[in-house]
């Protein structure tokens, strides 16, 4: 659906995405993730064909987002960051009005619009004039334009930036539901979502992508994240001094309150020590009341991955 | 065709939703109105040679309408579409550059003609209350709008142009006044200067707005300004849209 061979914009004196080549299959939900000014942005804005490429080609559903941008665009439906709309609109106008530029007519650009009223929960406000709607409403009105001729590929550009986390949880069930018969690209800061929704990711750091895989493999690449926690009452021994003699483990941190340990077990990558630091409970006789291996999360292998060099 | 009619319909609210098309109107309207109540008052005072039409079209405040309207109507064609960044989901849409420019120039064209409607009403009602000689013939009442609707074109490319520069409605306002005025004080250069070559006289003819509103006025249609207008139009219409284009993938 997308393919993006040896990208690369400049700008004057910035190099913004430096010779990026990724592809997207059809019916991917890929999350595209990255530092701020990272070039997650200036991407989608090349693929959307809004501004042109210093060297490279990017291609939508076949057609060159360049030269064949009208063929590429009508394969479109785009959300950018600021989800910039007309204030002088009504919801109801401004959705025609999308849908008609997009080709659609009659009895189809009705139905239609009225579908993704329904879709993305605009349907209260399709009288309202879109400059005195909330934030909320705004990025599901820009959603709902997006999807309006049933686009084969959605780019979002942080979809759910601004929205209160009942919006975010209804917005990510929507995307999920579009996965099954759009492609989607997503960038969004907020990892979770990712987990949750795309089939894959890609991590993209100073206009270069440090990652490409599914959230899954991502997380099971790197496990250095190791930490285990252990909340335990030890009498009089000291609980620092006894698990530092365990081998494998790095370092130990101590925070007591009321008689608990509450320690932060340093450990060694991709091991797991708890049924050491059990034995050691038994044998000490001390009382545990929790004992976890912390999991590595999307979190840790961006921070990994985008914090390496700075 | 039927995307550019969508474009087109979109521009065209714009101009007619908002409440500052309603004051310009009413503006527009009051020096119109004390320009129409100017030229009868001139004419009742004492016999005279001239039309109703062509005192009107003659008259200081008539100009001063005419000039200043034009970066009113144009200035936020293109600079709102920036400031605002909704350029960037209008120009991801499956729609051709050109076709935006042109929506946007024909859009602010239509609204320019509009504004000379009501003064049509007038010449037309009293011609049919009064006398219908001091109107002139039909041909004279229909000349001045004819070249309202060239010049008008090439003013309001101007514009255009100036509201594809930048961002902001207030700088492509005042770039588009100083053109505007610029280009309608250029045949003033042959009063100033005494010894104004023939050249100059000539070449400063084509863009004189004053003489050719005289001559239009006594009813004397001349070809020269439809296909000066026209053509410089279509020039500024091109530059517009490089800038355009320019400032899109710059962005």
């Amino acid at each position: 659906m997308i393919k993006v061979e040896q990208l690369t914009k400049k700008y004057p004196g910035v190099v913004a995405i430096n010779n990026l080549s990724f592809e997207v299959d059809k019916g991917e939900i890929v999350g595209f993730l990255g530092p701020n000014g990272a070039g997650k942005s200036t991407t989608m804005r090349i693929l959307s064909s809004f501004m042109p490429a210093t060297s490279g080609r990017a291609y939508i559903a076949g057609h060159d987002v360049f030269r064949d941008s009208l063929k590429a665009r009508r394969h479109l439906g785009y959300l950018p960051e600021s989800v910039p709309l007309y204030g002088d609109m009504r919801v109801n106008e401004y959705l025609r009005y999308r849908g008609s530029l997009k080709g659609l007519t009659g009895r189809k650009l009705r139905a239609r619009a009225d579908a993704v009223k329904e879709l993305c929960s605009v349907k209260e406000v399709e009288n309202k004039l879109i400059a005195s709607l909330s934030k909320g409403y705004r990025q599901r009105v820009g959603l709902a334009e997006a999807l309006i001729d049933e686009p084969d590929l959605l780019i979002l550009d942080e979809p759910t930036i601004g929205l209160d986390p009942n919006q975010i949880r209804h917005v990510r069930e929507l995307i999920k539901s579009l996965g099954k018969r759009h492609t989607i690209l997503l960038s969004t800061h907020i990892l979770s979502e990712v987990e949750v929704t795309c089939s894959r990711v890609i991590i993209i750091h100073r206009g270069k992508i440090e990652a490409s895989d599914t959230p899954e493999n991502l997380v099971g690449r790197i496990r250095t994240s190791g930490t285990v926690r252990v909340e335990v009452r030890t009498g009089s021994d000291d609980p620092v001094e006894m698990l530092e003699k365990i081998v494998g483990i790095k370092s130990v941190a101590d925070n007591p309150e009321d008689g608990w340990h509450r320690c932060s077990i340093r450990v060694e990558a991709n091991s797991d020590l708890r049924e050491e630091i059990y034995r050691l409970a038994v044998e000490r006789r001390w009382t545990i009341r929790e004992l976890t291996q912390e999991r590595a999360t999307l979190e840790d292998v961006f921070v990994e991955i985008t914090h390496a060099d700075n | 065709m039927r995307r550019l009619f969508t474009l087109l319909k979109r521009e065209l609210s714009v101009f007619y939703y908002s409440p500052i098309a309603y004051i310009v109107l009413f503006l527009f309207l009051i020096l119109n109105g004390l320009s129409f109540w100017f030229a009868i008052a001139l004419l009742n005072r004492a016999p005279s040679e001239n039309t109703v039409v062509q005192v009107f079209f003659n008259s200081a405040f008539f100009w001063i309408a005419y000039l200043l309207v034009f970066p009113v109507i144009t200035m936020r064609s293109f600079s709102e579409e920036f400031k605002m960044g909704t350029i960037e989901t209008l120009m991801t849409a499956p729609v051709r550059d050109w076709e935006v420019v042109a929506s946007k120039f024909m859009a602010a064209l239509v609204f320019y003609m509009s504004l000379w409607l009501p003064s049509l009403l007038y010449f037309l009602i009293f011609g049919w209350l009064g006398n219908r000689s001091a109107i002139g013939s039909a041909g004279q009442v229909w000349a001045p709008y004819l070249l309202l609707l060239v010049m008008g074109m090439f003013n309001v490319s101007l514009g255009c142009l100036a509201s594809a520069m930048t961002s902001n409605q207030i700088v492509a306002a005042m770039i588009s006044l100083v053109l505007t005025i610029g280009f309608f004080f250029v045949t003033l250069i042959n009063y100033v200067v005494n010894s104004s070559s023939p050249i100059l006289r000539e070449m400063t003819a084509y863009v004189a707005q004053l003489d050719h509103m005289d001559s239009f006025s006594r009813g004397i249609v001349d070809s020269r300004v439809f296909v000066f207008y026209p053509s410089m139009t279509l020039l500024l219409l091109v530059i517009t849209y490089q800038v355009f284009q320019y400032r899109r993938w710059k962005a």
